[in-house]
Order: C-alpha cells, then sequence, then structure tokens
C-alpha cells in the first residue's frame, strides 16, 4: 500500500469507530437515562407507567410504612403533589420523614411509584440541590437540610 | 503562630512561583544560561514553602486550634489522631493546599532529575509548572485559605464527616493527586516543547517515565477509592459511575493512551502532533475534573463546599490554560514532520487502535458527564446519566481492545506478522476458551455472556505471559537457556506483562462479581438462618457498643459451612456523638478472593433488623489488577532505559546530544 492509501485506511478506520461510538450515545441516550421530576410537575408531566424516572422531594411526615418482611411505603411531596412511593430494601442512612430523598424507580399504572433505589443525603449520587431548587421555586423552604460538606 | 507563619509561606510560594515561571522563560529569550538555571533553586524553594504551609496546617489540625476557621468546621477533639492529620485535606481548602503541594513536588522532582535535559527545555518546563502553581497558589490565598482565624476561639470543632474517618481519606486523595497532577509534567513538558519548537524520539524518552509515574499513582489511587466507597458505603458497589468517579477515571484513559502513543514516538518518531496534544489533553483533564470536584457543580461527597466564586475562578484557570496549550498547538502543530512510516499490521498500527479506542471511550465518558449539565443550563431539564448509559457506551466499546491487547506485544514494528502472532497466541486462545466452557457449564443458566468475558479475560491474562515466554524461547529453546534469556529480557517487557496480566483480572474480577452475586435483603430475629454464597448466616443479635467519638449497634453473625464452623462476622449502625450522624459499617468477610458483605438496616420494634447479604464472588480481582497494573508501572519505571534522570550516554553531552539528533 502507498503511504496515501495507508492513511486513507486508518482515517476510514477512525472515523468508522467514532460513527459508531455516536450512535451508540445517541442511542443510550434514548433509552438509558432518567429524567427528574418532583410530585407537582408529574401530574402537569402525563407520563407512561413504566416509564423510568428520578422522583426527588421531601417524605411526607407521618408517611413512613413499614409493612411486612422489607416492603417500606412512604409518599413524597412538594406540598404541590405527592406521589406514594413502595420500596423493597434497605433505607439509607439518612432516610428520615420531612427530609430529602431521591427515588429512582418506574411509575405504576395506579399512579404510584415502584422504586428500586432510595438515595438520601450523604450518598454519592444524591442531590440535594436539586431537589432543593425546585421545592425552592415551588415556595417551599426546607427545614433542617444540612448541606454535606 | 505556626498558622500565620504557614499563611505566610504559601504567600512566599506564590511570589516564588512568579519568579520561577518568569526569569526561566526570559532566560530562554534572551538565551541567557544563568537565568535560564533559576528555574532549579527556585522549584526546590517553592516546593519547601508549600510544604511549610502544609505542614503549618497539619499542626493545627493534630493539635485541634479550633482557633482556625478550618480546624474548627472540619474537625473535632475526639476523632482519633490519624484521622485528625488526614483530615487536612477531608475539606476543600486543605484538599487544594495538598493539591498545590503535590504540584510543586512534582516541580521540584523535575528540576533534581532534570540535569540531563536541554537547558531551554529544562528551563520552560519549570517555568509552565510554575505557572500552574502560581495559578492555584492565587486560587488557594484567594478564595480557598485554610489559614484564616476565628476570634474568639471555639472550645470544640464541627467534627470531621463520619464518611471520612476512615484509613481509606489517609491514602486514597494523596495517591489520586499524585496520579491527577503528576501529569501536569507531561503538560508542562508538551507546552515546552511547542514553545521551543523542537519535538523528537527524545522528548517521547523524556516524558514517558513521568508519564508512567502518574498513571501508576492514578491507578492506585482510583483502585483505592473504589474499594473504599465499597466498603464504606455499605451499599455493596464499587463503582457507580458518578461524574466525580468519572473526573478521575477520564485522565486515567487518555494517559493510559498517551504511555501507548509516546511508546510509538520514542521508538518510531511518529504520532508525535497526536502524542503532544494528548500530553495536553490529559492534564485538561485533570484540570477538568477538579473544577467539576471543586466548583460544586456537582454536588457529591466529593464536593466539600459550594462557593460560586471558587467556580468562576476555576473554571478561569481551565479556560487560560487548556485554551492557550491548545492555541500553541494550533499554531506550531503545523511545523512538525510526520515521522516513521508503518503498515496497518504492525506494533505501531495496534498502537493506534489501542490509541483511537481509548480517546473515543474517553469521550463518551466526558459526554455522559458533562450532558447532564449542558442540558440543565440550556433548557432546565434534569437528568441523570447513571451505569445503564455507560454499560452500553463505554463498555461496548472497550470490549475490542480488550480482545486486541495481547496481539500488539506480539506484533513487529513496521510490519507485524498477525498469522505468527496468532499462532504464538493460539494455546492461550484455547486454555480461556475452555475456561470459557467450563464457567458457562458450570453456572448454566446464567447470564450467557459473562463465559465469554471470562474467557476475553483469561485469554488477557494468558496472552501477556506469553509476549516474554515467547521472547525469551521457551518451547523452542532448552528451559535453562530460555530461563537465563526471560532473565535478561528488558523490565519494561516485565511492566508491559504484568500491566496487562492486572488488565485480565481486573475484567475476570468485574465480570464475577457483577453476573454472579447474590443478593439476599431479609428480615432477621436473633435465632434465624440465611444461605448466602454455599455459607449459612447466623443471626445472634444486636449489641451495643462504644467508640471514641461514637456509639453504635453491633449485629453478630456466625458463619457455618457444610455444618462446621467458618468464622463471624460483625456489622454496625453507628452514630457519630458530634453531628448525631448515623452511618452503616458493613461487616466484609473474606474466603479466598470472594467476599461475603453483610449490611444491617432498619430494626423494628420487636427486635427483627432488617438485612442485606451479598455474597461476591472473586470481587478481590477487581482490585488486585489494578495493583498489578501499578506493579507493571514500577518495574517500567525500574527500567534502565526509562529511569528518570537517564539517558546515562547523553548525561556528560546533554546540548550536544540533541543538537546531534535533529
Amino acid at each position: 500500500m502507498s503511504r496515501k492509501q495507508k492513511r486513507l485506511a486508518l482515517i476510514s478506520g477512525a472515523v468508522g469507530f467514532v460513527s459508531l461510538a455516536v450512535l451508540l450515545v445517541l442511542f443510550a441516550f434514548s433509552q438509558a437515562v432518567a429524567y427528574f421530576y418532583v410530585p407537582g410537575d408529574l401530574a402537569k408531566a402525563k407520563l407512561a407507567p413504566g416509564t423510568r424516572i428520578r422522583l426527588g422531594g421531601l417524605v411526607a411526615t407521618g408517611s413512613v410504612q413499614r409493612a411486612a418482611g422489607t416492603q417500606v411505603h412512604f409518599t413524597v411531596t412538594d406540598t404541590i403533589g405527592a406521589v406514594p412511593v413502595t420500596y423493597d430494601g434497605i433505607l439509607p442512612d439518612l432516610f428520615r420523614e420531612g427530609q430529602g430523598v431521591v427515588a429512582e424507580g418506574r411509575l405504576t399504572a395506579d399512579g404510584g411509584f415502584a422504586a428500586d433505589t432510595v438515595l438520601a443525603k450523604h450518598d454519592e449520587t444524591y442531590m440535594p440541590k436539586d431537589v432543593a431548587d425546585r421545592l425552592k421555586a415551588q415556595g417551599v423552604t426546607l427545614g433542617g437540610q444540612e448541606t454535606i460538606r | 503562630m505556626i498558622v500565620e507563619l504557614g499563611h505566610y509561606a504559601l504567600v512566599l510560594a506564590l511570589a516564588t512561583a512568579l519568579l520561577q515561571c518568569l526569569l526561566p522563560l526570559v532566560g530562554v529569550l534572551t538565551s541567557d544560561p544563568a537565568l535560564m538555571r533559576t528555574g532549579t533553586n527556585a522549584a526546590y524553594a517553592g516546593f519547601g514553602l508549600t510544604l511549610l504551609a502544609f505542614c503549618a496546617l497539619a499542626t493545627a489540625y493534630v493539635t485541634s486550634d479550633f482557633s482556625v476557621v478550618n480546624v474548627f468546621e472540619n474537625s473535632h477533639s475526639q476523632i482519633p489522631v490519624i484521622y485528625r492529620f488526614s483530615g487536612v485535606w477531608g475539606n476543600h481548602e486543605g484538599s487544594m493546599l495538598l493539591w498545590l503541594l503535590i504540584l510543586s513536588f512534582f516541580s521540584a522532582l523535575v528540576a533534581f532529575f532534570g540535569s540531563h535535559l536541554p537547558e531551554r527545555l529544562k528551563a520552560l518546563v519549570l517555568s509552565v509548572q510554575a505557572a500552574l502553581a502560581a495559578a492555584f497558589a492565587l486560587f488557594v490565598l484567594a478564595t480557598s485559605n485554610p489559614f484564616l482565624r476565628l476570634d474568639p476561639a471555639p472550645g470544640e470543632g464541627r467534627d470531621l464527616n463520619p464518611v471520612l474517618q476512615d484509613v481509606g481519606l489517609a491514602i486514597h486523595p494523596p495517591l489520586l493527586y499524585l496520579g491527577y497532577v503528576g501529569f501536569s509534567v507531561c503538560f508542562s513538558f508538551a507546552v515546552a516543547a511547542l514553545i521551543d519548537g523542537r519535538i523528537d524520539a527524545a522528548w517521547a524518552r523524556w516524558v514517558r517515565p513521568w508519564a508512567l509515574m502518574a498513571w501508576s499513582f492514578l491507578t492506585v489511587g482510583i483502585a483505592m477509592g473504589s474499594y473504599w466507597a465499597y466498603y464504606e458505603l455499605g451499599w455493596g458497589g464499587w463503582w457507580f459511575w458518578d461524574p466525580v468517579e468519572n473526573a478521575s477515571f477520564m485522565p486515567w484513559l487518555a494517559g493510559t493512551a498517551l504511555l501507548h502513543s509516546a511508546l510509538v514516538m520514542e521508538k518510531r518518531e511518529a504520532l508525535k502532533i497526536w502524542t503532544v496534544l494528548l500530553a495536553i489533553l490529559t492534564f485538561s483533564l485533570s484540570l477538568l475534573g477538579t473544577f467539576l470536584v471543586r466548583s460544586g457543580v456537582l454536588t457529591s461527597v466529593h464536593a466539600f463546599a459550594t462557593d460560586p466564586r471558587r467556580g468562576v475562578f476555576i473554571l478561569a484557570i481551565l479556560v487560560i490554560v487548556i485554551g492557550g496549550a491548545l492555541s500553541l498547538f494550533a499554531l506550531r502543530a503545523g511545523t512538525l514532520k510526520a515521522g516513521g512510516l508503518f503498515a496497518p499490521i504492525s506494533r505501531e498500527g495496534a498502537l493506534v487502535l489501542n490509541n483511537l479506542i481509548l480517546t473515543t471511550a474517553t469521550a463518551t465518558v466526558l459526554i455522559g458527564t458533562l450532558y447532564p449539565l449542558v442540558l440543565e443550563t440550556l433548557t432546565g431539564a434534569k437528568i441523570s446519566v447513571g451505569p445503564p448509559f455507560f454499560n452500553l457506551t463505554f463498555g461496548l466499546l472497550m470490549m475490542p481492545l480488550l480482545f486486541v491487547v495481547p496481539f500488539g506485544p506480539m506484533l513487529a514494528w513496521k510490519r507485524g506478522d498477525l498469522a505468527g502472532a496468532a499462532e504464538r497466541l493460539l494455546t492461550s486462545a484455547l486454555l480461556a476458551l475452555l475456561v470459557g466452557a467450563v464457567v458457562l457449564y458450570g453456572a448454566w443458566g446464567g447470564p450467557i455472556l459473562a463465559p465469554f468475558i471470562i474467557a476475553l479475560g483469561v485469554f488477557l491474562m494468558l496472552g501477556a505471559l506469553a509476549e516474554p515466554a515467547f521472547r525469551a524461547g521457551f518451547g523452542k529453546l532448552g528451559f535453562m537457556l530460555a530461563l537465563r534469556r526471560l532473565r535478561g529480557l528488558p523490565r519494561s517487557t516485565f511492566g508491559t506483562a504484568f500491566a496487562h496480566f492486572g488488565l485480565g483480572v481486573t475484567l475476570i474480577g468485574i465480570v464475577c462479581a457483577t453476573a454472579y452475586q447474590t443478593e439476599a435483603i431479609v428480615e432477621m430475629r436473633p435465632g434465624q438462618t440465611i444461605e448466602a454464597g454455599g455459607y449459612s448466616l447466623t443471626f445472634d443479635g444486636l449489641r451495643p457498643a462504644a467508640g471514641p467519638n461514637y456509639s453504635e449497634e453491633r449485629g453478630h453473625f456466625s458463619l457455618r459451612k457444610g455444618g462446621v464452623d467458618a468464622g463471624e462476622v460483625w456489622s454496625s449502625k453507628r452514630v457519630y456523638t458530634a453531628r448525631r450522624m448515623p452511618t452503616t459499617e458493613a461487616g466484609i468477610r473474606t474466603f479466598g478472593f470472594s467476599q461475603l458483605y453483610v449490611s444491617l438496616g432498619d430494626s423494628k420494634e420487636d427486635g427483627a433488623v432488617v438485612v442485606r447479604i451479598w455474597w461476591k464472588p472473586w470481587v478481590l480481582c477487581i482490585w488486585l489488577g489494578a495493583l498489578l497494573m501499578f506493579a507493571g508501572g514500577a518495574v517500567s519505571l525500574s527500567d534502565r532505559r526509562l529511569r528518570i534522570g537517564v539517558p546515562a550516554r547523553s548525561r556528560q553531552r546533554p546540548i550536544q546530544a540533541v543538537e546531534a539528533g535533529e
């Protein structure tokens, strides 16, 4: 192969691989990311049951019920809307009634939310800022919200 | 008094950095050797002064001097002394000071080991290093000063975040920074060479040891952070694709690419422009990581404080440094001549493929990390890009690279023999397939891809061993002769073998721990028993206990295997007194390379406790592989041809040697 042909082979190989990567990224963005909602916006958004989202808000005071085994029920609220959440597993150390929480999971057909991950406060993927921003926009002040330093 | 001394030392360090930046540069412009040489002593002085500042802050921490705001906010007199010390970098201000300390440490290392460098190049490298140091010293003094006092002094501190009260904090950040910041040397070499306008194979030989050192430290730094998160956070995960983790992973990927392309440049004088660009990009990604973590753009356990001034300041540094370097690159890249020719199937070709895949993979991680930030800024929509995204993009893109790795070292420079390489790897491939088949049979009904990836991991391990074995002539020559030849092989051959072997080990650990882990979340009462990974765990109940600055409820579990006693596991729920902050301390018991991981949840009124139990087969391989990669880097560094401060031949006549090479 001449120098030109070699360079052409190299460049076309690179372009091919990078295009593959671009397609993968686009596909993954359409499939594998979760949007963040607070209960008030969720009612307006009219999402289909089964949609994967992140739900953020406050754990409604008095709403936490431990059912048989490891099942937990609680309500996430932003004072405008409220969504009943079911979760099967261990809640994070800093999960408290009246404090911020982010749950990731799917919407159920009856308007509830089945969480498979619950994050609170110092957990690494938790984003208290998101909740705080949204809630502040809706006029809710966060009592006892200690940001992690 | 000591604190003020530290403060003063830091101001002097800034002044020294400015001198170190300007004097050698003027020396180069006016061809004044005396001015050029000032960089060396300035670098030593800068390091000494920064070290003094750091020691002053450390003293304030160890003696619990709460009149210092930074100590008051992040320490407590009841914390054990080692955590009081490591608490120095357990907060934003102190951690930036550590960053600066390591930066000036690397400047001093360049000054010390750079005696063989051409004087112009050395002066320019030290000047660029000093520019970085000055920018960050100014950042610390202007926006994140750890030496500010409180009056009156409070009696007690606000405590260090309990999650950070761990040996992990003592080890992980310094190692990570040694890696992160170590790439600054490669960056400075790149910028210096661009200013000087001379880039040849010798440049790559000078840069490679630094890249290798930074890469090795970054490897263990990331691995340590991963293991720390694994045992400390109590959710059994070891990698979350958290933006902050990605911030350290991107320089690692780019640095890995840099190591390999510098090899091509050193041996064949090809890929010059690309290697210089990679050196700039790698450190740019380090800076981007620092910006993401330190600016408060991301909120996570790593983002200690959010102050918009800091974000803007680091962003300004980022834009000037990266923008300046890339502009210089754009200006000078055209004048660089392309180097040696090579066929697509050759060692160079394989290394180009390595670079193509690694940089594309880095780009996908970068996009996944930044896209949510960009989207939120533009549209206000908030999304989370998590493991599903990265597994699909990064995971899939890396697979071909893993398959190609064993072939690379088997191919000759310039023109390789693919059939010959395949023939030499045949035994490894067959053995790997055999292992894969056994796993497939043994774990029938499990994830279908896992056995194939395990086979790939075994292929990587055996392929890594096959290369030195082939070069020594095992199988062709007599065993004793081959053994003698093996001992005569250059160290870097073993370095490569170690690192590639480690990659295979990590891959196997990842696949086994992901595909074959078992998880049970159950409610247990004292006396109840549950099965996990072939062991039966009996919960014996909770007992209260107390540590120096916390109280805890410890759950005790007895282990049995096949009716025989197999030890015990403790797992506890702690409450740290100063902040009333609860944490979970996972109980971990190691069996060979596998681990049993027990985490406690809430206890109920009737004495039952929710318990989460994982069996994590081969999980230790993940970090063991990283240690092997580190060992590979260390072995390569000890190679006579690569050692920093050598090449011995050109030592007496450094300048002439370079001129001869032109």
